[in-house]
């Protein structure tokens, strides 16, 4: 009999092509995902030496990190050079190479880690890896997915395989249920804020329990969306009837007798009883509140009812990284979380520009205002989930309300288009980094969920959303 | 790739815990569609002001530190983006090794496919040589690859460990398609394999 196995052994032994004697892996890759920023100069690498891509039916490439949100931008050119010519470099390539491609003018297009599942790209115990950081998020479906450098880009282009030691095993469980008012945000914002933005360094998270197994896959792919931010290469879930039910009927999902095929082999990657993982980390689900974060790492997370942090809380190098955040963020230790006044705010991005977190948003806004003077945008994630909000009168929630109703993108998460925060302006947003300089020059980020962001938009202000259910 | 082989030089001290790679390379920077000419812009927002001027007191600003060929700096650096750009614009500077307590993943991979040799060694270690680097540009550090092992402007040697393949890698400045494609046949074997098992893959 073998050994238990968690998941992430059972995908990694499924997928190793070759290993050498001192553990180096050859590990083979079902789905690569590619964006404009980060794979120019991997395509570039092909055609200097002379190489192809191994398997552009495996490959799959849509514009996000730069494209323009406002709704006028199937009429125009992108305005600013630079991100035209690596829109027009992106273009090119995938026609050159021959890799499946969701232009800029296609309604599919959006943010590469929201096209992949919507398309049926992504499947359980399939290996996917992009050049973004929030691979993790397809995680999700119980696929082993990561991001990757350019250099790396250019090598699964080349040989649809990545070089790679082995990760250790680490897991997460969430018990229980949550309270009302928690979303999967806060559990992976908690999560962070626990054991640091280092502390899933050299692992691949398993996020397991019952409060887990109770999100839905928006839900899951918020929670593995964050992995990389503690740290972890990889974070994923399990799959169930849930993963099966999403993926079913899904335009690259397989169909028929391939399909009962492939449902057999998914009921097979679970983590065997027994199984060992060398870290373990349990919070209870009625223990996670809705919180925000308060500095400029996403670690720097409080429950919305406490007050900012001194600096002496802390030990060791955090003490000064605390102060510079403090200073950064223009707050005082002692301030409440509840005072602290916003002029903008962000919805969308991978973390939540998914359907449920635009009805979750929408729930909160329905026949109300946006305080005056905010500046509050939806980025839907695809142009598929800003189609269904339309359709469920979820846009006229938003554009009634006050918020402006974008195309869809990666927009003001990073900023690399013109979506972004003045010098010293601050924003509620739903996005996954709080890094200085993120959203714009001197920019203040506080990470918050959908419903959350919402909240702030009517009051002017961080506030507990639970004070408006 | 360059090769890595030993490397004497000056090292800064950046303490700070944390450093992201939007630190190391701001978002308006990663619209370049080549490798090279990253390195003004290393750190920019911290070391430059608004108006272009240098930030004085940042510490690759300080005459002493201009030329710095190592890095030493504090915990969990790299995390954040996966850019690649961040390594590029280290490498451009002219840093071809960091030290820290830990980085994070991707970056630390990156670094090895760009010739920068990222090394991580304990707390009470790394201390010391920060202490070192603060004394500037008299205080030259010394790192052997082949030996894996640093040597303070003291004379204090400290090892630290490297993967065997990555070492291998950097010092013979190989590139690492190549090397995959040597194992060409293994791939072919392994798709043909799955493609009869999860056909639908």
């Amino acid at each position: 009999m073998t050994a238990p196995k968690t998941i992430y052994d059972k995908i990694w032994d499924a997928h190793v092509a070759h290993e050498s004697e001192d553990g180096t892996c050859l590990l083979y890759i079902d789905r690569h995902l590619v964006h404009e920023v980060t794979s120019p100069q991997a395509f570039e690498g092909l055609r200097m030496t002379g190489r192809g891509v191994r398997a552009p039916e495996k490959t799959i490439a849509v514009p996000d990190h730069n494209v323009p949100t406002t709704t006028d931008r199937a009429s125009g050119v992108i305005e600013n050079e630079e991100s035209r010519i690596q829109v027009e470099a992106l273009d090119k390539n995938a026609k050159e190479f021959g890799v499946h491609y969701y232009p800029v003018s296609d309604v599919r297009q959006g943010i590469v880690h929201i096209v992949g599942p919507e398309q049926g790209w992504t499947l359980p115990g399939m290996t996917v890896v992009c050049g973004d950081s929030h691979t993790a998020t397809h995680g999700a479906f119980g696929a082993l997915a990561h991001g990757i450098g350019t250099s790396e880009v250019e090598h699964v282009l080349a040989t649809q395989t990545l070089i790679q030691k082995k990760s250790k095993n680490m897991k997460v469980e969430i018990t229980g249920k949550l309270r009302p008012g928690v979303t999967a945000k806060d559990i992976t914002l908690s999560v962070i804020g626990e054991t640091g933005t280092g502390g899933g360094t050299g692992y691949v998270i398993e996020y397991c329990g019952e409060a887990i197994r109770d999100l839905s896959m928006e839900g899951r792919m918020t929670v593995c969306n964050m992995a990389i931010e503690g740290g972890a290469r990889a974070g994923l879930i399990a799959p169930d009837e849930k993963t099966f039910e999403y993926c079913k009927g899904r335009p690259h999902a397989p169909k028929g007798a391939a399909w009962e095929q492939a449902v057999t082999y998914w009921k097979t990657l679970f983590t065997d009883d027994g199984a060992h993982f060398d870290k373990v980390v349990t919070i209870k689900g009625e223990d996670i509140a809705p919180v925000v974060t308060w500095g400029t790492s996403p670690e720097d997370v409080l429950p919305i009812t406490a007050n900012v942090p001194a600096p002496e809380d802390f030990k060791g190098g955090k003490v000064d990284a605390a102060k510079r955040a403090l200073d950064y963020m223009g707050l005082t230790a002692g301030q409440k979380l509840t005072d602290i006044e916003i002029d903008t705010v962000f919805i969308g991005s991978c973390t939540n520009g998914r359907i449920e977190d635009l009805r979750a948003a929408a729930a909160i806004l329905k026949g109300k205002k946006i305080k005056d003077g905010m500046r509050a945008m939806v980025v839907p994630g695809s142009g598929l989930v800003r189609a269904q909000a339309e359709e469920e009168g979820l846009a006229d929630i938003f554009k009634d309300a006050g918020f402006e109703w974008r195309m869809a993108g990666c927009s003001m998460c990073l900023a690399m288009n013109p979506d972004q925060l003045a010098e010293g302006e601050r924003c509620a947003s739903t996005s996954n980094r709080n890094f200085e300089g993120r959203q714009g020059y001197k920019g203040r980020t506080h990470l918050v969920s959908p419903a959350m962001a919402a909240a702030a938009a009517i009051t002017g202000r961080l506030t507990d959303v639970r004070e408006m259910m | 790739m360059e090769k890595f082989e030993k490397l004497s030089g000056i090292a800064a001290p950046m303490p700070l815990v944390n450093i992201d790679t939007d630190m190391i390379i701001p978002k308006v920077f990663l619209k370049s569609i080549q490798r090279t000419g990253f390195g003004k812009n290393l750190f920019d927002e911290m070391r430059y002001n608004r108006d272009g001027t240098e930030v004085a007191d940042f510490v690759l600003n300080k005459p002493q530190y201009r030329a710095a060929q190592i890095l030493v700096a504090g915990d969990n650096f790299g995390c954040g983006s996966s850019r690649e750009h961040a390594p590029w614009a280290i490498s451009d500077f002219g840093i071809k090794c960091v030290i820290s307590t830990s980085f994070a993943d991707i970056f630390y991979n990156n670094c090895f496919k760009n010739g920068i040799l990222p090394i991580v060694l304990p707390q009470e270690q790394v201390d010391v040589l920060m202490k070192d680097a603060e004394k500037g540009s008299n205080a030259r550090m010394e790192v052997d690859l082949e030996s894996q092992s640093i040597t303070t402007s003291d004379g204090e040697t400290f090892t630290f460990d490297v993967d065997s393949f990555k070492k291998h890698c950097l010092m013979n400045g190989l590139d690492d398609i190549g090397l995959t494609m040597e194992n060409k046949s293994s791939i072919d074997s392994f798709e043909a394999k799955m493609s009869a098992e999860r056909p639908w893959v």
